[in-house]
């Protein structure tokens, strides 16, 4: 099966890195690259998008508060914060909000591990 | 106002953004872990400024009484890195990593103590994390405690219009009342080298990104 992930971070590097690491872990995957929430949000409902990967720290909206609004619309979607913020608070909100937590620098291991863990939960519901 | 021969592309800008971004969120996990609370952090800024520039930034909502642990770090890049945060707000911080069951003598006499080491944590943490990011070593001083305002932190003295790379973070402790500045300052020469270095760690990424990405 193939999914298409979204991925939003303000930064380009890091969106940079994330489609490399993407490209290694799973070749067949398509990616839909934003750069802020607006973005990501409009990104979500105009095309049928299965995975989200969002930055924390970003200006404006952070990637918390992006996280419930992608839920609110799409509870089942599997979403990941990735951040290099690994304080226990915002991993503990990041799993509140029922979603996955990559640290930065990004792993292609840490990436993989979600990204299994994202495809079961996908193959469970049905779209 | 800026130097053309130093001036930062945009991918430049925003890998150094994202780099220090990484450093600084790991070290605040170690703040975190001293403290006992959340540390909340700015999105980063990079600008290659005057020293005197510079040492505006981290005085604006500040009162001009500051005080800083610096640390000078040395490698194919050079520079100094800073945690900087009112005077004021020094014994608070102090008092948070310490525990509040400490007497106020006490907490005056371990002052100079708990900011050096504190600093130590999180300055390493901040550019060991971009060290590694980058594939090179740093050596790093022992940090040291400077109190003034921005031009005697910074050291602009007759050097103040000389252009530096100064990428900054702000944090807070809410819960603690206690906010400052993460700064890391390089000069000229340090610049051009850290602009290869980046410039190969993006052609590394670049080299490995798939060719259609939507």
């Amino acid at each position: 099966m193939q999914y298409k992930v979204l991925v939003v971070d303000d930064s380009k590097l890091a969106r940079m890195v994330m489609a490399s690491a993407l490209r290694r872990v799973r070749p067949e995957w398509t990616l839909v690259e934003t750069a802020n929430a607006d973005e990501a949000l409009a990104a979500v409902s105009a095309t049928k998008i299965d995975i989200a990967l969002v930055d924390f720290n970003m200006p404006d909206t952070d990637g918390l508060e992006l996280v419930a609004r992608i839920h609110k619309a799409h509870p089942d979607m599997p979403v990941a914060v990735v951040s290099a913020n690994v304080q226990d608070e915002i991993i503990g909100r990041a799993r509140e909000l029922n979603a996955g937590f990559i640290p930065k620098p990004l792993t292609d291991d840490a990436l993989a591990a979600f990204l299994s863990g994202a495809a079961l939960r996908l193959k469970k519901v049905p779209t | 106002m800026r130097s053309n021969a130093t001036d930062l592309t945009e991918i430049e800008q925003d890998a150094l953004a994202e780099i220090a971004n990484m450093g600084v969120s790991r070290a605040a996990n170690s703040l975190r872990q001293m403290v006992g609370e959340q540390v909340f952090l700015s999105v980063p800024t990079v600008e290659i400024v005057t020293r005197q520039a510079a040492s505006k930034l981290v005085e604006r909502n500040n009162s001009k009484r500051l005080v800083a642990v610096q640390q000078t770090f040395e490698g194919p890049f050079c520079g100094k890195a800073l945690l900087i945060f009112p005077e004021a707000q020094s014994l608070e911080l102090v008092r948070s990593i310490v525990g509040y069951e400490h007497s106020l003598e006490d907490v005056i006499d371990l002052e100079q103590e708990a900011l050096a080491e504190t600093g130590n944590i999180i300055l390493n943490g901040c550019l060991a994390t971009i060290a590694n990011m980058l594939h090179r070593t740093m050596r790093m001083s022992l940090p040291s405690i400077v109190r003034g305002d921005g031009a005697t932190l910074f050291g602009n003295g007759a050097s103040g219009e000389q252009y530096v790379l100064f990428l900054y973070i702000d944090f807070n402790i809410k819960k603690r009342d206690v906010g400052g500045f993460i700064a890391l300052l390089m000069d000229l020469p340090s610049i051009a080298a850290l602009k290869e270095i980046v410039n190969d760690y993006v052609n590394d990424i670049q080299r490995h990104l798939p060719s259609h990405v939507g």
